[in-house]
């Protein structure tokens, strides 16, 4: 994989559309933004999406978003991408009068404020390169009125603004001139003779940043790494080599280049991608420098998954993926072996293969300019993820030692807690609503503020679910809105649960409290809706199955449940 | 390299980046002439030829020609 160039994406969007989803974007620009879009909506067909754009008029950013009224707020776009350049930011500078000049990075944070509060949608907002105009030098950082100063200090309250409001997300354009270079970034006859201040070949770059983030928003996002071990988590080759002669470690060498690469995994594991193995090796032999090598950092707790034997990779992926039940498309593989990678790439279509350099000293720096693992949500449960897999492989174990499966759930003491939205579990629910695809009946993506004005509406009620057993915490792995349509109904806006807690009895759990809450609330039915989508099959006849009747006359996926004759289901969880 | 030999990779820039394999250009001709070249792909054009002959046209240049000939005596005057 690689970042496409601007005449390939061009070229996508001659293509057919019809059969993928459609997400709507307006992009609003201080500078010419043509190439933008279309390479923003490129990329969106790269991956999966038809990108509907509404491009503003030039320079319309204020009036298309502090006008109510504006074509911007009627086209009720699901993502508002707002560019203002730092060329023109400067240009505004310079016309300041010297002594408002430190005011500029204020104003400017004043005004994107504004934009948080009026824009419902999800705000995508690009942050600033910095252009060093060399009017102080190095003294610049001295200075509270120059511009080096004023760019900086936006570029960091840009930071804080985005913590402060759920819905803004920043975009780090900043993040390609860091790695490309201004040359690189900005082309001085594109600018003279279109007025856009991004060269032809840093527009795919930034497009794929924007587009990174709205995949994230919907759900699609890596969650899984895949290692290979011989030369891509240490030089040299184990079976061959022994312990004690593969290279890894600081000091002279290459084995700082694996070290570093280690570290760099182990950051990813810590902000909760799952680190799996994918190895042709012995198992004790790949496994000996993980347990005896004082200079690894990968450690086996770090690793959900270690596959290491002389079967081929693409099945061992497979193997990987039913283990941990996400899809192929959230999963890196990386694998210094260019035949290895082509392999998998033939065989399991899907999963992202990045083109490792040949030199293992280039490793880092190439994964730094994929951006591979853009998010968007980070919670304290994240880190914990390897840990709950680790221990799912140890249920699945104990699994096959019972023949009744009654007696092996009995045997987990199960607990649930169960609770309503509060302000310690929005961020949880929400990256669950953006997480979950195979177990989720209608697939509503919400931000952390959508949940909590849901959570403030008395029209809604919900309930979130933690399961723990003996072998640990699950975390909060289940979310429940419902719908108040009337006296008598229920509508089950949201039925959604983390595939790890799979084949439990969570779903009779759940089903029993929703059913307590109706009965003790005067409610007479529950309609659910079930919303097929590529990946939510497992749950197609999800309603069927706990006993609710089709909606025959709608045409729509419509199950109703009469409250009146439901019998409690049986399940072998208790609550906390 | 000579003209001519300018001329057709000139010509094979152009089929590529405006993605129309049927185009044909000469010395004479100017953007008029075809549909796909517009203001917009003209710099696509630009940054697509200083690339291929590794060049660096200024800004002034790029707005001064006024057909494919005086471009491609533009890229045969530069010093290699």
């Amino acid at each position: 994989m690689s970042i496409p160039t601007f005449k390939e994406l061009k070229k996508n969007i001659k293509k057919d559309l019809t059969s993928i989803p459609t997400i709507k974007v307006a992009l609003l620009g201080d500078t010419a933004t043509q190439f933008l879009a279309i390479a923003i909506k490129g990329i969106g067909i790269e991956r999966g999406y038809n990108i509907e754009l509404f491009e503003a008029d030039y320079d319309q950013v204020e009036r298309q978003l502090l006008d109510s009224t504006s074509e911007l707020y009627s086209f009720q776009a699901d993502y508002v991408v707002v560019f203002q350049s730092t060329h023109k930011l400067l240009s505004t500078f310079n016309e300041t009068d010297v002594d408002k000049q430190r005011n500029i990075a204020d104003d400017r944070l004043e005004f994107i404020k504004m934009i948080c509060n009026s824009v419902q949608s999800r705000l995508i907002y690009f942050n600033y390169p910095e252009i060093e105009d060399a009017v102080f030098g190095s003294y610049t950082n001295k200075v509270k009125s120059s511009f080096s100063y004023q760019t900086r200090k936006l570029n960091y309250e840009l930071m804080n603004l985005g913590q402060l409001y759920p819905n803004l997300f920043i975009c780090d354009i900043a993040a390609i001139q860091n790695k490309f270079g201004r040359d690189m970034m900005f082309d001085s006859s594109v600018y003279v003779t279109t007025e856009m201040v991004l060269s032809i070949d840093s527009i795919p770059y930034v497009a794929s940043r924007t587009i990174d983030i709205i995949c994230a928003a919907q759900g699609k996002f890596n969650k899984c790494l895949i290692l290979d071990l011989d030369n891509t988590v240490w030089g040299g080759v184990i079976g061959d080599d022994g312990l004690e002669n593969i290279q890894i470690g600081h000091g002279l060498g290459i084995g700082k280049a694996f070290s570093e690469f280690q570290q760099w995994v182990k950051k990813l594991k810590n902000r909760g991608v799952i680190i799996a193995v994918c190895s042709k090796n012995n198992e004790a032999t790949a496994k000996e420098p993980f347990e005896k090598h004082p200079d690894m950092i990968l450690r086996l707790n770090d690793i959900a998954v270690f596959m290491a034997n002389w079967d081929n990779k693409a099945d061992n992926i497979r193997k990987i993926q039913s283990i941990l039940n996400i899809g192929f498309d959230s999963m890196v593989f990386l694998d210094d072996n260019p035949f290895e990678r082509n392999i998998v790439r033939q065989n399991v279509p899907g999963v992202t293969i990045p083109e490792l350099p040949e030199d293992p000293g280039e490793y880092l720096e190439y994964l730094y300019s994929l951006n591979l693992f853009e998010t968007v949500s980070y919670s304290d449960a994240d880190a914990d993820r390897t840990k709950q897999y680790q221990v799912e492989a140890q249920r699945v174990t104990l699994l096959k030692s019972f023949t009744n499966e009654d007696d092996f759930l009995k045997s987990l003491d199960m607990v649930s807690e169960v609770k309503q939205f509060d302000k310690f579990n929005t961020p949880r629910v929400s990256q669950l609503s953006q997480r979950s695809n195979q177990f989720n009946l209608r697939t509503v993506r919400y931000t952390e503020a959508h949940i909590e004005r849901i959570s403030n509406d008395n029209n809604y009620q919900n309930f979130s679910f933690t399961l723990s057993d003996k072998f640990g915490e699950n975390g909060l792995i289940c979310v429940i809105i419902l719908e108040k349509k009337d006296k008598e109904t229920l509508f089950i806006n949201t039925w959604l649960m983390s595939c790890r807690v799979l084949k439990r009895g969570m779903e009779n759990f759940t089903l029993n409290t929703i059913i307590e809450y109706a009965q003790k609330n005067g409610f007479k039915k529950i309609i659910g809706e079930f919303i097929p989508t590529p990946k939510n099959i497992m749950v197609e006849n999800h309603y069927q199955q706990l006993g609710f009747l089709p909606l025959n006359a709608t045409g729509q996926n419509l199950y109703v449940l009469d409250i009146d004759n439901y019998t409690s289901k049986e399940c072998f969880i208790t609550t906390k | 390299m000579d003209n001519k030999e300018i001329l057709n990779q000139v010509q094979e820039i152009f089929r590529d980046i405006l993605d129309e394999e049927s185009i044909i250009i000469t010395g004479d001709t100017t953007a008029n002439d075809v549909e796909e070249w517009d203001s917009l792909t003209h710099i696509q054009l630009v940054v697509a030829i200083e690339k291929h002959f590794k060049i660096k046209f200024t800004s002034k240049e790029i707005v001064s020609w006024k057909n494919v000939g005086e471009m491609i005596d533009n890229i045969n005057g530069k010093p290699k």
